[in-house]
């Protein structure tokens, strides 16, 4: 164990004889996050978040109040028991912390790094409460990153359940694939994860940048899965290779989950979008991530727009990777176009901090009208309507209201739309019975059970647009529904 | 996987090879296509369209002509060697029914997606007219298959070498003028070439249908980066075709899309053929 101060000691020690009271833990600072500076990261692609050291992370570990009631708890989508694993942490105990999370976590490592936590656990946190700060409380975040960090290498391959001889297929291999096809396989049943590209990983690898979740971590999960003896098998579109039906018909597969992620990108439906240099960010990602585009000419093959000014719509976790992406590609300007005001970016308070660190200039209360191009089809600039905020939408948020007459151009070679994402109407053609609402996505009961016997589904194909954390909650209750399933189906067979 | 299991040159720049897929095989239909990366770890992903296929077999037929670094790399690749991935079979099959007349037309490489169609439609019951045009004779392809095929073949030439000399339109415009007027036209080419084909037939309201070959990431509809402009609407080749009502596509737009990374791949062309020629020196030089 590393040396740690004598003021943490002492910390500890009243901590353990039961006399670190609420004012004193109060009186602990938040700890900052190690991070690659600005000036610097703008130009790697290394991840910016450099983690807690075993000081910090003790020390933040030691700000926990230990509630009897536990409200963080309640602000996860997958319950984990938020304040043992701190305590854990507090005493240096951090393989027993990983366990407590990995009981109710399968992905640790990339959920402490993507979780909006500012709208989960943290915000029910007493600390931040007690500050009516937010950002001051707990970082439960970094804490289940440390955790998963530290003791991750150490940590043992959950065992397949004993063999039931029943087959499992998981459509897509993105976080809620992965937790079912962990689970079911934890059911004893043989799966087999299929996964349109070439690498799995989903979104944690397409679109999630290297700066923000190193993809060595997400490999590190899949071999995890595939030590548990789950099959990927990648390069393989259900709905074209083999349809749902095949797998279930001719393939023997008794159930499936679909986890296929929602991924059809949303463009405005302005004048100038088919211009070359406008990109959909799943496109504009996936060059930069996956087929690491960054590298083009120097180990890598697939181009990406050399760009010098960068507009990026939206205001989200997505609008913000591919503004500071496009940094990282060498844009000299990068202006991030919201139309409402930062108070109602969906982005992490974080992603808005350090984008803005880097430099991202933020144009809020505007609004693309068209982008303009040349007479060789390429984006020069981009025209601009000024808004303001009027009363309250159905989303509860202050409706943007376009100010008559405030159009503007800003001069961009590259426009990037990071509006959202439809549903992939791939499956919906292809597998007759499956149930659609009318906006595509695949309707489930409340144990993500479709309307075909022994299909089930979750994340974004269900849910429209989720998080890392809800997908993941997804594929869990899933996989129950799945086991279950399977298991009602052996007695019948043996009552048979 | 995904190995090679034979290759040959159809001219001197057109590759034919038969690649291990037999999902792919088993699957395909007329008019889809396949992603195809020569290098699992740093290859660019590539549309081909499947030309033919053998259940039997497991293999799939992949023409392509070799235009950049990419299908370079595939084109100096082996039968015994593997491809780092393919995956498909992508796109909605060609619709094939019985529509009387039907003209297959198609233009340098474009003539091979048009195989696999021309095929169905004459298995269809259509009386197939198919028109063939290359720049030069050496780079007329897969002729003696539509030969066999088509109830009529005509072919032209850029510079007259074979066959009459002119473009593919030409001929077209006369078939439509026939007495016998056609009731299908499929063609596939060079976006110019699809683009005045679709002019030709316009006058003539016969229904045009062409299969279009745009940049893709994913060719799952995960990008969008394939989008074009048919009827006023945005669609995607990758999921929404890649076949469309050809008097419907805004085929300008299309074109300046198609060349949106033209700098860059000639850049990695060039840099990709001076390392070929230095490994060429280095051979020569340590015999």
């Amino acid at each position: 164990m590393s040396e740690i101060s004598q003021t943490l000691k002492e910390l500890l020690e009243k901590h353990r004889a039961g006399q670190l009271k609420p004012k004193d833990r109060f009186a602990i600072p938040p700890q900052e996050m190690p991070e690659q500076s600005p000036a610097v990261r703008r130009f790697n692609m290394n991840e910016v978040a450099l983690g807690y050291t075993e000081e910090q992370a003790r020390m933040e570990a030691l700000r926990c109040l230990q509630c009897p009631n536990a409200p963080c708890v309640e602000g996860c989508p997958v319950r984990i028991p938020i304040r043992d694993f701190i305590r854990e942490i507090a005493e240096g105990r951090y393989q027993k912390a990983l366990e407590i999370i990995k009981g109710y976590s399968l992905l640790p490592a990339v959920c402490g790094r993507v979780c909006p936590q500012e709208v989960q656990c943290q915000e029910k946190c007493t600390v931040g409460l007690r500050f009516k700060d937010v950002m001051k409380s707990v970082s439960i975040g970094r804490l289940e990153r440390f955790a998963a960090d530290r003791a991750g290498e150490a940590a043992a391959v959950p065992e397949a359940g004993e063999p039931t001889g029943q087959k499992v297929a998981v459509i897509g291999s993105g976080p809620g694939g992965i937790v079912a096809a962990a689970d079911t396989r934890r059911g004893g049943h043989e799966v087999t994860i299929f996964e349109a590209f070439h690498k799995p990983g989903g979104v944690m690898v397409y679109g999630i940048p290297e700066f923000r979740l190193p993809k060595a971590i997400v490999r590190k999960e899949i071999e995890t899965l595939e030590k548990m003896g789950v099959r990927i098998v990648c390069n393989f579109i259900v709905g074209r290779t083999r349809t749902i039906e095949q797998l279930m018909k001719e393939d023997g597969f008794d159930a499936v989950y679909i986890g296929v992620g929602a991924g059809l990108p949303k463009f405005l439906g302005i004048e100038g979008e088919h211009l070359v240099g406008v990109y959909s960010a799943n496109e504009y990602l996936t060059r930069a991530n996956l087929m690491k585009a960054y590298q083009f000419g120097e180990g890598a093959d697939t181009p990406i727009a050399r760009s010098r000014r960068v507009a990026v719509f939206g205001g989200g976790n997505v609008a913000m990777d591919a503004a500071r992406m496009a940094l990282r590609l060498g844009a000299e300007k990068v202006y991030l176009i919201y139309r409402r005001s930062e108070k109602e970016m969906p982005a992490r308070v974080e992603e808005v901090h350090h984008a803005k660190e880097e430099g991202v200039e933020f144009r809020l209360l505007q609004s693309p009208k068209r982008i303009l191009g040349n007479e060789r089809g390429q984006v020069v600039g981009v025209e601009c309507l000024r808004y303001e905020l009027g009363e309250p939408d159905e989303s509860g948020r202050r409706r943007p209201v376009p100010i008559a007459g405030s159009e503007f151009v800003l001069e961009a070679d590259t426009a990037i739309a990071a509006i959202g994402n439809g549903p992939n109407p791939l499956l919906q053609q292809t597998t007759p019975g499956l149930k659609f609402n009318r906006w595509g996505y695949i309707e489930v009961d409340e144990n993500c059970r479709t309307s075909l016997e022994g299909v089930y589904a979750g994340g974004d194909i269900v849910l429209g647009s989720a998080t890392v954390i809800l997908a993941m909650g997804q594929g869990r209750i899933a996989a129950a529904g799945i086991n279950a399933y399977l298991a009602e189906k052996r007695r019948r067979g043996a009552g048979a | 996987m995904y190995k090679i299991v034979s290759k040959k040159p159809l001219s001197e720049n057109v590759f034919e090879m038969d690649v291990c897929a037999p999902y792919v095989a088993q699957a395909r239909k007329p008019g889809q296509f396949v992603i195809v990366s020569p290098d699992e770890e740093r290859g660019e992903r590539i549309p081909l369209t499947i030309v033919d296929g053998d259940e039997q077999k497991g293999t799939i037929r992949l023409i392509f002509q070799r235009v950049g670094k990419t299908t370079s790399q595939l084109a100096e690749m082996s039968a015994g060697d593997c491809l780092g991935y393919v995956a498909g079979p992508l796109g909605k099959p060609t619709h094939v029914e019985r529509f009387g007349v039907a003209v297959c037309v198609g233009g340098g490489i474009g003539v091979a997606p048009l195989l696999p169609i021309t095929k169905a439609l004459k298995e269809a019951g259509n009386t197939v007219i198919a028109i063939l045009g290359a720049r030069t004779k050496e780079l007329l392809i897969l002729e003696e298959e539509f030969r066999q095929l088509s109830d009529e073949l005509i072919v032209v030439t850029d510079d007259g070498s074979y066959g009459r000399k002119g473009v593919v339109t030409e001929p077209l415009a006369e078939v439509c003028r026939r007495e016998r007027k056609p009731d299908f036209v499929m063609a596939i080419g060079p976006a110019i070439m699809m683009k005045f084909c679709c002019e030709t037939t316009r006058p003539f309201g016969i229904r045009t249908q062409v299969s279009l070959n745009t940049i893709m990431v994913d060719g799952t509809g995960m990008c969008g980066g394939c989008r074009v402009e048919v009827g006023g609407k945005t669609q995607f080749v990758c999921v929404d075709g890649p076949e469309f009502d050809g008097h419907q596509v805004n085929f300008d737009l299309m074109m300046k899309r198609l060349a949106a990374y033209k700098d860059l791949e000639q850049k990695a062309y060039e840099a990709y053929r001076q390392h070929r020629c230095r490994i060429g020196l280095d051979r020569s030089s340590n015999p």
